[in-house]
């Protein structure tokens, strides 16, 4: 007994010592991997959270009908395109009552946002009762001032290298002493297409956009994509020309996304007319990019669909679509919706396809259909990171924020769907 | 096998193309009536990456100041832009494409082929390209001659011949210079912002050589060569398009050099400084009077043909011709546009408003 004494020989302690030594390599590693995903996500909210929140001015606006509606017809169209101007700068007086120059008075208007006016014009259109009243409302400040309130003009710089001269840092901190100038949560941010004034800028158009082009995408490619893989696992009997079909799918699924783009441009655009900018083709576009993941996805699922299940239901007397129809593809149902889902959420992340057929564009009108002009969110991603203006460096990050929300959610939809449903044999 | 699998798809896609297509006219007649008389209600525009936000910011104006959809602006690039433009006629070509450069007369020819014969020509205003570096370095003073001799691919040896670039430093290029490595990022050679540095400020410098002059002449694909390519050596990076990531990178390396247009110098100006060139700094001033050397006309085309198949193009010349736009004190001079001076601004205004046709001098 006292010969087993329990010594350690060299070997096992290398052994020992190699089999620490990988553990730590493996933490390290995935370490490495999360410290670099939170610093992106962390950078991402850290520039993009600004962006949830807009600085406002308040006002009290009088609104004269002799102004706003000199034939008092109140046509809603008119009263949103009516001259706001003059009300405004009216308004501007009242509360900078000793400002009286004429580039004073130009300067105070800039304080607000150019898209205060078309703010004026939505508010009186949709509530024609205004006119005639006075109220105190709250309205966009320009760009330039929300950047100040936001503490990213640096004010001890030279004037001349400033977008805000010192008259207008004077001018808001008279309107800040008077609680009249804040921040509050931008909800243009989510109701508005895209502008050029990063104030007004919003991402509705674009998720929208997105929205739809995923909308045709996955009435093209689920369909197609579940019946080609069952015709090809359940039907097909295996030959070569299978086998071609099969390498030509994994292979389709490793093209670079711009090809399709290609693709669309000369088929889509070229031969069927179909209109150009808009997300039925680029939902067409993206199908074909996805298909080939579904396909895969959908076979897959299929083949881990126990041969048992089939035999009891030709056991049984069913014919091959009765089995193939009421028990095999409900049971790999789970497996092709998370494909599918995956294969969404990659082609919502898109850019360089939409590139070829016209979706990075700027587009201000909130597309209502499929065949109305729109972008998506990763090109306004994109455009908006082009853009000159300052402002548009935190609603770049914001949106980052909003698209990854929605992959969050789509993946977490998927992993759900597989763990809720998914049968183990 | 494949091909029934395209005819299946290409089916399927028609079918939803057809279906699609419906939905949303109902929606729009009530408000517009008269769409159905036009081959499109929205105008399409493309073109110049450099036009762009003065476009897009006049296409919003025009939107949302009157009874017309917002237009649809494309940026593709001057070249591309112009070769959607002439690729035809209807409602699948664009209306208007923007340049930051005058179309060639291949262009025109090639409009011509395809039925687009009258084109209306609107000057914008001016751009100027800008050499800048980070506030935290000393501002430069370049002639243009250092700028070709800093980056050119091939300099001359003081022989007569031609050597591979040798400067490494500014002060090898000019003793004046400070000893600063050279390391210049710019646009790649699809941007006109590219094509306009180099046919400036490169060719600018490269023909101070009066040798290099004479050889215009008398051989001019190889002047061309000597005075159009950009080193290769690292001393110039390609940045991409993206002018925003080039200002950012200046912040993070003060002894580099950016090449961009003057709207984002214009709103960086806390960050960045122009280099001055022949004397004369980058400002608003000095390149609406045309005194700094590399600045140049920005344009827009329109198909006289589509004017009245598309509703509002007239309303969208008046727009961006009108005072409060492209004039001295107009919203697109805040977006960084050097607009043209009163008398030059009417005279383009009178010609776009008349849709008088583009004819080129040959």
């Amino acid at each position: 007994m006292t010969e087993y004494a329990l010594t350690t020989s060299p070997s096992l302690k290398r052994r020992h010592a190699k089999e620490a030594r990988f553990k730590w390599c493996g933490r390290i590693a995935i370490m490495i991997a999360l410290g670099f995903l939170v610093l992106m996500f962390s950078a991402i909210i850290f520039r993009g959270m600004g962006a949830f929140q807009q600085t406002k001015i308040s006002l009290e606006v009088t609104f004269s009908e002799l102004i706003i509606d000199p034939s008092s017809a109140r046509d809603p169209q008119e009263l949103a395109r009516a001259n706001y101007k003059p009300v405004l700068t009216a308004a501007l007086a009242k509360t900078f009552p000793n400002v009286t120059d004429r580039n004073g008075k130009k300067r105070l208007y800039k304080l607000l946002s150019s898209g205060a006016v078309f703010e004026m014009g939505k508010l009186v259109s949709d509530n024609p009762d205004l006119i005639g009243t006075s109220q105190t409302i709250w309205l966009s400040a320009s760009s330039e001032v929300d950047l100040f309130m936001k503490g990213k003009i640096d004010a001890s710089l030279d004037e001349n290298l400033r977008r805000l001269s010192d008259a207008d840092i004077a001018y808001i901190k008279t309107l800040k002493s008077g609680g009249m100038i804040k921040k509050k949560f931008n909800t243009a941010f989510f109701t508005n297409g895209d502008s050029r004034e990063p104030e007004m800028a919003g991402i509705l158009g674009a998720a929208l956009g997105s929205f739809f082009s995923l909308l045709v995408c996955f009435g093209i490619a689920f369909p197609l994509g579940i019946m080609t893989a069952v015709y090809l696992e359940e039907y097909a009997r295996k030959s070569k020309l299978t086998d071609l079909i099969e390498v030509n799918i994994n292979n389709l699924a490793a093209v670079p996304s711009i090809v399709f783009g290609l693709l669309g441009l000369s088929i889509f655009l070229g031969v069927f007319h179909i209109p150009r900018s808009t997300p039925l083709v680029g939902g067409m576009v993206l199908a074909l990019m996805t298909l080939p993941t579904i396909i895969i996805a959908a076979r897959a699922s299929l083949r881990s669909v126990p041969h048992s299940i089939r035999q009891a239901a030709y056991g049984l007397g069913a014919s091959k679509t009765q089995t193939t129809f009421h028990h095999v593809v409900p049971l790999a149902m789970p497996g092709m919706l998370t494909g599918t889902i995956l294969g969404m959420a990659q082609a919502l992340g898109e850019t360089a396809p939409l590139l070829m057929i016209g979706m990075v564009a700027f587009i201000v009108d909130i597309p209502h259909g499929v065949t109305d002009a729109a972008t998506s969110l990763p090109v306004q991603i994109f455009l908006w990171a082009d853009s000159p203006e300052k402002g548009f460096v935190e609603r770049t990050s914001a949106a980052i924020i909003v698209l990854l929300m929605f992959l969050i959610l789509m993946n977490l939809l998927a992993v759900f769907l597989r763990k809720k449903l998914e049968r183990r044999w | 096998m494949i091909n029934k699998f395209m005819t299946a798809s290409v089916l399927a896609l028609t079918l939803a193309a057809c279906g699609g297509k419906e939905a949303p006219k109902t929606t729009n007649q009530a408000s517009d009536a008269q769409q159905t008389t036009y081959m499109r209600d929205q105008i399409k525009i493309v073109g110049s990456s450099t036009v762009y936000p003065f476009a897009t910011t006049v296409a919003e104006n025009f939107g949302r100041t009157t009874k017309f959809k917002t237009p649809i602006v494309e940026s593709t690039g001057s070249g591309g832009g112009l070769k959607l433009f002439c690729s035809g006629l209807g409602a699948n070509h664009p209306d208007i494409t923007n340049a930051s450069r005058r179309i060639k007369a291949s262009e025109v020819g090639r409009c011509a082929d395809n039925g687009i014969d009258d084109i209306v020509e609107v000057k914008v205003g001016y751009d100027g390209i800008v050499l800048a570096n980070s506030r935290k370095s000393p501002q430069l003073e370049l002639g243009l001659r250092d700028v070709f001799l800093a980056l050119a691919k091939k300099v001359p040896d003081g022989n007569g011949g031609l050597q591979a670039n040798p400067y490494k430093t500014w002060n090898d290029v000019n003793v004046s210079l400070p000893k600063v490595n050279i390391e210049v990022m710019g646009p790649p050679p699809t941007s006109g912002t590219r094509d306009a540095f180099v046919e400036l400020a490169m060719e600018g410098g490269c023909k101070t050589f009066p040798w290099v002059k004479a050889m215009k002449k008398t051989d001019k694909p190889a002047y061309k060569e000597l005075c159009h390519t950009i080193r290769e050596d690292g001393a110039f990076v390609e940045a991409g398009e993206n002018d925003n990531l080039i200002v950012q990178k200046l912040n993070a390396n003060p002894s580099a050099f950016g090449i961009f247009g003057f709207s984002f110098l214009d709103q960086n100006a806390d960050s960045v400084q122009g280099s001055i060139v022949d004397g004369k700094a980058p400002t608003f001033e000095n390149i609406s009077n045309d005194s700094y050397p590399v600045s140049r006309s920005l344009y827009f085309y329109v198909k006289k043909d589509n004017v009245s198949k598309v509703p509002g193009i007239t309303e969208y010349l008046a727009e961006f011709m009108s005072d409060k736009a492209s004039g001295e004190d107009g919203y697109l001079a805040e977006k960084g546009l050097i607009p043209m001076n009163d008398v030059e601004h009417a005279k383009w205004k009178t010609s776009a408003l008349g849709l008088e046709a583009l004819t080129l001098k040959h």
